[in-house]
């Protein structure tokens, strides 16, 4: 027998694998395709204190194995999710974690106002999407912004907090202990890349915005290593993603020092990844007499 | 009811140029799939990571075969175009609303280049009279099939190689076309000015858009489309709400 529970920032998993935000929906897409009881937990796209339109077209671009997205938090706002998406997913047994987005430290207060009371299981604090020109990344890249907007959010929040991290940034270190020391409960690591792509026949961008996040299987050495490098720095619980395809992959950002993971580009190359990557680390554990899957976690020393 | 199926390659040709012709054998997705809706096939590579969104030219229901018509146009279609008969191709579909067919005396079908295959299929849903108008910048595709499918078909080319020489709209101008309501696809800019003719006729308008986009589904939220709303405009998803909107509800100033 083996066990893939795993508890984040109290609130226990029945495994690691989760949606990586932005790449989910609120699961009700891919409900036709796979059986969202089966995930860890489910992390809905952002979710802004009112709806935002996001970016212009084109925002989606294909680069080497992987992609460019610019769609820019695109979303319905926190009262359509509350009324429609929470109902939705409590018809599941899975974990719900909520992506908070906004322009500044008053709208992220004010989504998390706004959730207090309501039945889901953790917030995920954006401060980390290359999409949006005024917050989002901008509160994510400076340690002292960091520390100062997770704190101030945190005094609001009734749920515990994971903060995501934006790889954009000098050091990831120092950014993931400005979190900690803001009070973050747990981190997620990483956001996009931001990345460009240029049609030399039209000599234009592809992206209307020019530039945009990257994902996919190509960010994938990135982000182990960034998870690693946080995982030795900090105390808290990590949700490692990018590029995460299969249970190998998984298995690669448990060693590093992760305790869950998301996947997220991948649900769109193969809309049954997540239960891939599922089956995929218990055949790992079973083929390599792994009992408990914390006894993997951050072996790389 | 979407599904993903390992369709299997019966036939995979070029017609012109750069546009293949192909049969697949699908049939869970060709049993739910209606006139202008579309599928994505996937590459089956990990570079090419997002599936690409083709229309569905004709449904074979009791064969469970679809019939689609593809320009290659980058990395993805140029591999579908070297698949060999016999193959494999994971799709996912039907995808997008469709064409919504209304009861009509006389009926308009306006397509642009690669916009012009999912007409084919609606144009065999639609009862009396069928006038089809086609604009390419060079030859045509599939002008036999629609007038197999019992309609009248006019053509403009850019270089006057077949038909008028012209676009589409300047067409429809010199040879006043009217009717009861139309279904376009084909290039924004060709619909943008469609949608102005079929204003100034009064004749109701049904326009099929196409954007980048990644999962097909709604999921990833890429393939925006400015829809009006007050003086102001919403997004919507191209895969799920669309690829069909009515002309009059779409914001063209862009």
């Amino acid at each position: 027998m083996i066990s893939t529970k795993v508890n984040i920032a109290g609130v226990e998993l029945k495994n690691p694998v989760m949606t990586a935000s932005g790449t989910f929906g609120s699961g009700r897409e891919y409900s036709e395709f796979i059986d969202i009881n089966r995930l860890g937990a489910v992390v809905v796209k952002g979710v802004a204190d009112k709806p935002w339109n996001g970016n212009i077209s084109p925002r989606i671009a294909e680069v080497y194995g992987g992609m460019l997205n610019s769609v820019g938090l695109q979303n319905p706002g926190v009262e359509y999710f509350i009324k429609e998406d929470i109902p939705f997913l409590r018809q599941f047994d899975t974990k719900v974690i909520v992506n908070v987005c906004g322009h500044t430290i008053e709208e992220y207060i004010n989504v998390v106002k706004a959730l207090n009371g309501q039945d889901v299981d953790l917030l995920e604090l954006n401060i980390s999407c290359p999409n949006v020109a005024e917050g989002g990344m901008a509160f994510g890249t400076e340690p002292s912004m960091v520390e100062k907007v997770v704190s101030e959010v945190k005094k609001y929040a009734d749920k515990p907090l994971i903060v995501k991290l934006s790889p954009n940034v000098t050091d990831i270190v120092l950014i993931a202990k400005a979190a900690e020391n803001g009070g973050a409960d747990a981190l997620s690591l990483i956001n996009t890349l931001t990345g460009m792509k240029i049609d030399i026949y039209r000599r234009k961008t592809v992206l209307a915005n020019k530039i945009g996040g990257m994902s996919g299987p190509a960010v994938k050495p990135v982000a182990v290593r960034m998870v690693y490098q946080v995982s030795k720095a900090v105390k808290l619980p990590i949700i490692g993603m990018g590029g995460i395809s299969n249970g190998e992959d998984a298995v690669e950002f448990i060693m590093a020092g992760a305790t869950g993971i998301s996947v997220g580009t991948a649900n769109f190359a193969n809309p049954f990844a997540t239960m891939e990557v599922i089956d995929g680390i218990e055949n790992y554990m079973k083929k390599y007499d792994v009992s408990d899957i914390s006894d993997i976690r951050g072996i790389i020393e | 009811m979407k599904k993903i199926e390992d369709a299997i390659i019966l036939k995979n040709v070029s017609i012109v140029d750069n546009i293949f012709d192909m049969k697949i054998k699908a049939p869970a997705v060709a049993e739910n799939a209606s006139a202008g809706q579309f599928i994505e096939i996937y590459t089956g590579n990990g570079v090419n990571i997002l599936p690409r969104p083709i229309s569905i030219c004709e449904i074979d229901k009791k064969e469970g075969n679809l019939r689609l018509v593809y320009q290659v146009v980058g990395k993805g279609t140029g591999i579908f175009s070297q698949k060999k008969e016999g193959s494999i191709l994971r799709i996912i579909g039907p995808l997008g609303n469709g064409y919504n067919i209304k009861n009509a005396d006389k009926s308009i079908f306006v397509g642009g280049g690669i916009g012009v295959p999912p007409l084919l299929e609606t144009v065999k849903n639609v009862k009396g009279q069928k006038v089809v108008v086609l604009g390419f910048k060079n030859g045509t595709i599939l002008k036999d099939d629609f007038e197999k499918a019992g309609a009248k078909v006019l053509i403009a080319t850019d270089d006057g190689s077949v038909g008028f020489k012209g676009n589409v709209i300047e067409l429809m101008k010199a040879e006043n076309v009217t009717g009861d309501v139309i279904y376009s696809c084909g290039p924004k800019i060709m619909l943008k000015f469609l949608s102005k003719y079929a204003e100034e006729k009064g004749i109701e308008c049904f326009v099929s858009m196409e954007e980048r986009m990644a999962c097909g589904i709604g999921a990833c939220v890429g393939c925006a489309v400015k829809i009006k709303n007050g003086d102001s405009y919403i997004n919507k998803k191209v895969c799920k709400d669309g690829p069909v909107f009515n002309s009059e509800e779409v914001l063209w100033n862009d």
